[in-house]
């Protein structure tokens, strides 16, 4: 079956890509007007009516549902903050990206409807340091939705007062973390904080504070406008509505697209107006889909036909749909390098506050690459899955446990895992080096 | 130093926070646009903007891998290996650069994922991205950048004034 883009907060974008981010642009194709909806409606029909009943679900990775994490403010508690996270950092995910630097004005409006609905007067946008046009793009796009009325005070004449500060990160991953991300807004080294308390109840400063992504915020404007009822016929179950999914790796037409929920890998990766089908038609020889967190999925059929669909894919497959990145790769590839690249990436990124997780992501960086260039041991493998037992309990079994504040370290128990599920004689066979050598700490 | 004009950018930056100490990656940002790199000196002016102590703004700035506590290149090259840039060239492109270049005005580092594995294998120069690279066109951009053909953003991703 031959699947299309159903452009919903990629619109503009498509529709007008000579000037897309500009406030000209943006409002020539319908911007604020999904905040003046809001305004007309009020305060209490956004989160607890239209937002709920659109059943969004955050688009960073974790899928909670945006109107539950919203309810978790305790009521009577001010100042309350909103901060987005724009800090875009899981491999092969770039749908932020392009959101922020082509749509500036869509994350305003999600960012001031979100504010009114939960009383909120200061947002703060994290955005990834090494976005540097995003920034540019999104400061600008600030100083004309003030200079227009949309931010500042008594906006459009509701009387209700928000302004939006655009916070440069400075190269670390583990910010996307939301309790490392405030950690990193107050001025600190971006370790996780041990929960609870929940950012909900003392979050930035220490008060009550919401953290959602940029998608997720991109994605309010919409609801308001069509309804949540009506954003809900989107997708499938409780996955509802469309997700901008980063394609890359070994597919003819790598990219952001933008799909109904429900549709399949296959749909994905195949169709002419999508993936377009794998590099010189060679086959997949296995594909991660929800970002470097997660556990793989291989080219058999019964993964390729499953749906992106966040439910069905963890009860059935053991797979999160986490950031929306899919990376495909085809049949020449080494799954133990892949697998050697990602954990090299955790190990860079950890943040050291648990042991666990600064160890051990370490050790099976070493391990892994070693087998990945052909000096692997035969007891390497058990001694890979003996690392990832102390990081995650329960390695092959997901959902697993953690010994960790955060999930960066069992992280790197996925592509682990995956080896184990999927390629562990083709691992084993690598392994021929002598068993006795010492362990090198290099 | 601040020159005056940043100066004065630096504490509009700082009222912007409900607590000053919140503005330390903005001012180091905008230190290091600059200056270069982000010096010992330029920390301690951060730590008196922030009201904290010198040694609170190093604690912070050393986390972070965009500051530069050495002075750099002016041009600094961020070569993606991660692993969509990993299986279409971003290694090759890597190495060509890093033995192409070794003076004080090139500063090539190898870097983690971009978020530009659209158009992989992928880098930034002074966080300007270049997408579909081979080794052959990543020396010819960062030549254009030396011949100033293209116009390289301040070394933190700033635009320099």
């Amino acid at each position: 079956m031959t699947v299309t883009e159903t452009r919903v907060i990629t619109k503009r974008i498509h529709d007008r890509p000579e000037d897309s981010w500009t406030i000209d642009g943006a409002l020539a194709s319908g911007a604020y007007e999904g905040l003046r909806a809001a305004f007309a409606m009020g305060r209490d029909a956004i989160g607890e009516e239209q937002v709920k009943a659109s059943g969004l679900r955050g688009r960073g990775g974790a899928g909670f549902p945006t109107a539950t994490k919203w309810s978790f403010l305790p009521a009577g508690s001010y100042p309350r903050y909103l901060v987005v996270n724009a800090d875009e950092g899981e491999p092969s995910t770039f749908k932020d990206r392009m959101l922020i630097e082509r749509d500036p004005h869509q994350l305003i409006e999600g960012i001031a409807i979100a504010a009114f609905a939960i009383e909120c007067n200061l947002a703060f946008v994290y955005i990834r340091g090494e976005f540097a046009l995003g920034y540019e793009r999104l400061e600008q796009a600030v100083a004309e939705a003030k200079a227009k009325g949309f931010l500042g005070m008594n906006i459009l004449g509701s009387g209700f007062d928000l302004d939006i500060v655009v916070h440069r990160g400075a190269g670390a991953y583990i910010c996307g973390e939301e309790t490392a991300l405030l950690e990193s807004l107050e001025g600190e080294r971006g370790m996780p904080r041990i929960r609870p308390p929940f950012p909900a109840i003392e979050g930035l400063y220490a008060k009550p504070t919401v953290v959602n992504n940029v998608e997720t915020i991109s994605t309010l404007p919409h609801i308001v406008r069509m309804g949540g009822e009506e954003y809900a016929k989107l997708g499938v179950d409780r996955s509802t509505g469309t997700r901008v999914f980063s394609l890359s790796g070994h597919v003819k037409r790598p990219g952001n697209y933008e799909v109904e929920l429900g549709v399949t890998f296959r749909d994905l990766l195949y169709s002419p107006e999508l993936g377009g089908g794998i590099t010189d038609d060679r086959k997949v020889k296995f594909f991660i889909p929800g970002g470097a967190s997660s556990q793989w999925l291989t080219g058999a059929d019964e993964h390729l036909d499953a749906p992106l669909d966040m439910d069905f894919l963890e009860q059935n497959l053991g797979v999160m749909l986490g950031s929306g990145a899919v990376m495909v790769f085809d049949e020449t590839v080494n799954p133990a390098l892949v697998a050697w690249r990602l954990a090299k990436f955790f190990a860079d990124e950890s943040c050291g506050k648990c042991t666990p997780c600064r160890e051990g992501t370490g050790w099976v960086e070493k391990v892994l690459y070693r087998i990945a260039h052909g000096q692997g041991r035969p007891q390497d493998f058990d001694m890979l899955l003996d690392v990832c037992d102390n990081i995650s309990p329960g390695v092959t079994t997901a959902p697993f446990a953690q010994t960790t504040i955060c999930p960066l370290g069992p992280s790197v128990v996925s592509p682990v895992a995956s080896l184990q599920k999927y390629f562990r004689d083709e691992v084993l066979a690598m392994c021929t080096g002598p068993s006795t050598i010492p362990v090198s700490a290099s | 130093m601040f020159t005056p004009e940043n100066l004065e950018r630096a504490r509009a930056i700082v009222a912007r926070y409900p607590r000053a100490k919140s503005a330390i990656l903005p001012l180091a940002h905008l230190a290091q646009d600059q200056d270069g790199w982000l010096s010992p000196e330029a920390m301690r002016e951060i730590a008196a903007l922030t009201r904290v102590e010198p040694a609170e703004v190093l604690g912070t700035c050393s986390f972070y891998t965009m500051f530069k506590r050495d002075p750099v290149g002016r041009l600094v090259v961020s070569v993606c290996t991660n692993v969509t840039c990993l299986v279409t060239g971003g290694p090759e492109v890597l190495e060509h650069l890093a033995r192409r270049y070794d003076d004080d005005d090139v500063y090539v580092e190898e870097v983690e994922c971009l978020a530009a594995c659209g158009g992989a294998p992928a880098m930034q120069v002074n966080y300007e991205f270049h997408e579909g690279l081979t080794p052959e066109m990543a020396e010819e951009i960062v030549e254009a950048y030396k011949r100033g053909e293209l116009i390289p953003r301040g070394v933190s991703g700033g635009r320099v004034s």
